[in-house]
């Protein structure tokens, strides 16, 4: 009569599986694909990389724009002429510059971009260690003894040693409260 | 002491990085892109004549004097709203060519029909293949050639009156100038 929490799940976990396991949309086109399944590879590699113009923040592989389309067919009319994988990406950055590198290649202005997460881990371990050196190492300033004036004080304050002054403000220790 | 400099040092660089997203947001535009073939020749391309009665453009016909090549389609409704400015370019003795960028070249002669046809040269490039030897991503786009046959500027999407008064005619008269004074 009643089913199973198994049972029940079963359809939602099959649909999400289902769905995770589609491939991520591509744009590719039947009529685009090589012959050749290695250069298709490639070129799947090669469209991954190479950002649409037109809708700047997908890959031409996953872009349905037909610009998008148009460097898709010429990354493999490149391949087919023989060009290797540096080339093909030249001849498109040669046309629309770095911007179309969705991985941009390091250079003299993107070198900080590169550089940031080590530059940043690095300056984090800086501050944690002189920050925590001191107490991990027990090298904190001994204390100054107290002048003679602050003896005084303590005494005021403290109930029981030395009892000069015990009329003087209530007790800091020894109250109802921290007292269980 | 030495824990008051180094506790301002997250604020620092909190600064610094706010500062740098800041100039990000602000001074880049996602529809300018640089343009790659800035102060490089004309890359070569040939497209045949859109109509009977104006000759086709190739990168070869855009020598000899400054002049402006419009990049449009009839699909484009940017188009439309530039293209009076580019008529009255053209009309103030500017040469303007024409690249008809991955259009259907029936509806394109239709649509100059229409609104008027202010181009010395018009290239068909249906196949879009020109353009892209450009750089071109998208329509319309304006690029000022010097005389030379070096683009000197380009300008991505429909030009306006603030684009040609700060822009484009200074740049073509320091252009005419320029080839004024070679010999």
């Amino acid at each position: 009569m009643i089913r199973s929490a198994a049972t029940r799940l079963l359809p939602v976990l099959l649909l999400a599986a289902a769905l995770l396991a589609w491939p991520s949309a591509h744009a590719v086109q039947p009529d685009e694909i090589l012959d050749d399944p290695a250069l298709e590879s490639r070129a799947r590699d090669l469209s991954a990389g190479l950002r649409c113009l037109v809708c700047q923040n997908q890959s031409i592989d996953d872009s349905n724009a037909s610009l998008a389309r148009d460097l898709r067919l010429i990354v493999r009319q490149r391949l087919l002429a023989g060009d290797d994988d540096a080339a093909v990406l030249r001849y498109v950055t040669d046309r629309y510059g770095d911007y179309v590198l969705l991985k941009p290649p390091v250079d003299s202005r993107t070198w900080l971009l590169w550089g940031a997460p080590a530059i940043l881990v690095a300056l984090g371990l800086l501050i944690m260690w002189t920050w925590l050196r001191p107490a991990a190492a027990g090298t904190e300033a001994a204390p100054q003894p107290l002048s003679a004036e602050e003896r005084r004080r303590a005494r005021r304050l403290l109930p029981g040693k030395g009892g000069a002054d015990r009329t003087s403000p209530p007790h800091i220790a020894g109250g109802k409260e921290n007292n269980p | 002491m030495k824990r008051g400099i180094l506790g301002i040092i997250p604020l620092l660089l909190f600064m610094a990085v706010a500062g740098y997203f800041a100039l990000g947001l602000t001074r880049y535009d996602p529809d300018q892109l640089d343009a790659a073939r800035l102060n490089q020749p004309v890359p070569d391309f040939t497209t045949p004549a859109l109509k009977a009665d104006r000759p086709g453009l190739a990168s070869a016909d855009l020598k000899g004097e400054p002049q402006l090549l419009n990049v449009f389609a009839s699909w484009c409704v940017p188009c439309r709203a530039e293209h009076p400015l580019i008529t009255r370019l053209a009309e103030s003795g500017i040469t303007v060519n024409g690249l008809n960028w991955k259009d259907d070249p029936v509806a394109a002669r239709a649509w100059l029909a229409e609104l008027g046809d202010p181009y010395t040269r018009i290239g068909a490039d249906a196949s879009g293949r020109a353009g892209i030897e450009l750089g071109v991503y998208g329509v319309p786009e304006t690029y000022v050639i010097d005389a030379g046959g070096v683009i000197r500027f380009r300008h991505a999407g429909p030009l306006q009156e603030r684009h040609l008064r700060d822009e484009i005619l200074p740049l073509l008269a320091r252009l005419r100038a320029e080839t004024a004074s070679r010999p």
